[in-house]
């Protein structure tokens, strides 16, 4: 949100003529125009944004310098962000599930189940129809996996809203249901190997797209912010309502192109381990007795599905009646309600869509581990309700942003990764995972004070 | 008072009421919160609903805005039986309320909240939240015409800003019948007079509104009837150049009916 505009003091920047107030409305601050303070409230950023990326950038560095230079390499970079990816893309539609004011403890279970049924549909059923490595087979799976996923989560949403049991019951009862039904798809066989292209899904030197393909998605993405960032400004103006001054919007635009180039060069900045280009070369039909090629990795696939999931998920909480609605419902229940919305039905999608997300990360878990194991998941809910936490949702409901979930995702992946790197043991991680947790929630609710 | 008058002098026959309410009933456990109550509201004309806490006034209008269904009984609109099951069959009937509660989404901003449930859409299916905060711009501006923070969500805003949201939402779709309920409670006395102020334009517009409160005098200075109710029924109906306020008292405390006043059901023989 942005800031109460400087109201007592001439003029107020880029105001549109009739929107320019005469006297400061009694209740706004009136703010000195000081430098530092007028530039960062023209750039509209968001301040709870900016501090989370303050604070992953502080964990970053300190656990380079920790490491004597070992995290901040595009290898653990890439990884870090692999094995991010499922749970940020549940972190993004927890968010939404937590904005309504309940929550969803059954999705590491529903990753486990749907992920026995991903792999027992592609390493087992598909490949008796239409035989092993058939192109379609991964996008069977994967759709297998989202249709199972949503109606699993459709069905906890219709018994929270339709039978009224509450949401923290019906997903504690689903977290051991569906981690039964897992054990139950191949009564506790582990299903392997996947099939080739599914594979792809979970990262690795075949799961990433490489340093020209890259590019392209690079270029892309700018040039979609940037459009939507225009057309946005266009509409506003077109509208007589007030606008960032051009300089400001540049920078925002500078620091989105900065961003995206960044994240371009450091996948781009990975090469494939040697062993594989070698075979590669090989494979051509080439020699490898000169030096070898260095080949970068680029975007791992995963990674692309997880933002693409993100941009996906954003959109529809912001710029969609669904969305409008899940905030309507979590900021007054009774108030969506006789403004004659669905609310029920609304719930129903939420858990819906967080089932199918479950499904979709399922298969990046499944396909990373290149099996189905009916342990796969096992914690994820709470990670991801961690990840959307840090990121600043609210568990009382009416209050999150996704790319702040997922933002809570890559927090939450860097610590770990870093005490690994540190060789810090498993039990201690958990016990800084639990206190970052409690401590982000404190930082939270003083800074909520302090927007007030 | 003297446009009921006038009206009644040119027209005899009296015209199909706005909205009519006929031997609406609703229980909740075996307890009858309204009971056989029937009421009516012209076009332009302010009715007051009076009565006691627990007097079933606002349960009654629950019923007429959609929140409740009712176990028994009519709704007619111009004339028409219409079946209000919910908020949403209320609005398409042009029924509009602002609750006590002013039933706001705290967390989005007025526009939003302004279009809770009837966004304005792109040609692509998307919110059209420019076009919904322009409209906002200028309802809010006819209603609170300092009010700029748009930009906010709603609970940042003071008592009197957050009812003015409340009553864009419900005058800014076109309505023929305007449910208040304890419009003032909240507000001090300069934002009281603001809504007066509102209520006498919105009829001079051709109107209905049920106003209820447990203020008689607020009653008394904009309503042309009212309507009392006790113990979930109608002690009766009377216009208020015809009763006090002592006597309209009596009807509320006791369910005694002055004989200025139409006795209902509940009336005390």
């Amino acid at each position: 949100m942005a800031e109460p505009s400087a109201l007592s003091s001439p003029p107020p920047r880029t105001e549109a003529p009739g929107d320019v107030p005469a006297t400061t409305p009694a209740g706004q601050p009136s703010v000195d125009r000081s430098g530092i303070g007028d530039a960062l409230r023209a750039l509209e950023l968001d301040t709870r944004l900016v501090g989370m990326i303050g604070a992953l950038a502080v964990i970053w560095i300190g656990f380079d310098v920790l490491t004597g230079g070992a995290f901040l390499t595009p290898r653990n970079l890439w990884n870090l962000s692999v094995q991010a990816a499922s749970v940020g893309v549940m972190a993004t539609g927890m968010v939404l599930v937590i904005v309504t004011r309940n929550i969803d403890l059954s999705v590491g279970s529903i990753l486990g189940f749907t992920g026995m049924v991903v792999g027992v549909l592609q390493a087992r059923l598909l490949p008796e129809l239409w035989g092993f490595d058939h192109p379609l087979t991964w996008a069977a799976a994967v759709a297998a996996g989202i249709a199972v996923g949503g109606m699993v989560g459709a069905l906890q949403g219709a018994i929270v809203a339709y039978l009224g049991v509450s949401s923290f019951i019906v997903t504690l009862g689903g977290l051991l249901v569906w981690r039964g039904a897992a054990w139950w798809v191949t009564t506790g066989q582990t299903v392997a190997p996947m099939d080739g292209l599914f594979k792809r899904l979970g990262g690795g030197f075949e799961g990433a797209i490489g340093a020209g393909p890259s590019w392209l998605v690079g270029v892309a993405a700018i040039v979609l912010a940037v459009a939507a960032l225009l057309l946005t400004r266009r509409r506003r103006a077109g509208f007589g309502f007030p606008v960032r001054p051009l300089w400001a919007e540049a920078v925002v635009i500078l620091l989105v192109a900065a961003a995206i180039v960044g994240s371009v060069l450091v996948v781009n900045a990975y090469p494939l381990p040697l062993p594989v280009v070698r075979r590669m070369v090989e494979a051509r039909g080439l020699s490898t007795d000169g030096p070898l090629p260095l080949i970068a990795h680029g975007f791992a696939i995963p990674v692309l599905i997880a933002l693409a999931v993100g941009v996906a998920v954003t959109f529809l909480a912001s710029r969609t009646r669904f969305g409008r609605y899940v905030f309507a419902i979590g900021g007054n229940p009774e108030a969506a309600e006789l403004s004659g919305i669905n609310t029920r039905r609304v719930l129903v999608m939420v858990f819906g869509l967080m089932g199918a997300l479950c499904g979709l990360s399922a298969c990046i878990a499944t396909a990373r581990l290149n099996a189905a194991t009916n342990a796969n998941g096992t914690l994820d809910e709470l990670y991801v309700i961690a990840a959307a936490i840090i990121g600043g949702t609210s568990l009382a409901g009416g209050v999150g942003t996704i790319h702040g979930a997922m933002l809570g995702a890559l927090v939450m992946q860097s610590l770990q990764s870093g005490m690994v790197l540190l060789g810090v043991d498993a039990p201690m991680q958990n016990i800084v995972v639990g206190v970052v947790l409690v401590a982000a929630v404190y930082i939270d609710t003083l800074y909520r004070k302090g927007v007030k | 008072m003297t446009e009921v008058s006038l009206s009644a002098a040119v027209a005899p026959e009296p015209p199909v009421p706005l909205v009519e309410m006929r031997d609406v009933s609703i229980a909740f456990g075996g307890i009858k919160a309204v009971d056989g109550v029937s009421i009516d509201l012209h076009a332009g004309e302010v009715v007051g609903l009076l009565g006691h806490n627990g007097a079933g006034k606002s349960t009654l209008i629950k019923i007429l805005s959609g929140a409740y269904a009712a176990d028994h009984g009519e709704i007619r609109v111009n004339g028409e039986p219409v079946h209000i099951a919910s908020p949403r069959d209320a609005k398409r009937c042009g029924i509009e309320t602002i609750y006590q509660t002013l039933a706001l989404a705290d967390n989005v901003d007025a526009a939003a909240n302004i279009f809770l449930g009837r966004e304005k859409l792109t040609a692509w299916g998307t919110l059209d939240d420019h076009a919904m905060e322009a409209e906002a711009r200028a309802v809010m501006g006819r209603l609170n015409p300092h009010f700029r923070r748009f930009k906010e969500p709603v609970k940042a805003l003071s008592g009197g800003q957050r009812q003015s949201v409340a009553i864009a939402r419900a005058i800014h779709f076109d309505a023929r019948v305007l449910i208040m309920d304890e419009p003032t409670a909240a507000l001090g006395p300069a934002e009281t007079r603001q809504v007066g102020e509102l209520v006498k334009q919105l009829k001079q517009e051709g109107i209905g509104i049920f106003l209820i409160s447990h203020d008689i005098h607020d009653v008394f200075d904009l309503a042309d009837r009212i309507h009392v109710m006790k113990n979930g029924k109608l002690v009766g109906t009377a216009k208020v150049s015809d009763v006090t306020q002592d006597e309209v008292l009596g009807m509320i405390i006791l369910g005694k009916c002055p004989p200025g006043a139409t006795p209902g059901p509940g009336a005390m023989a």
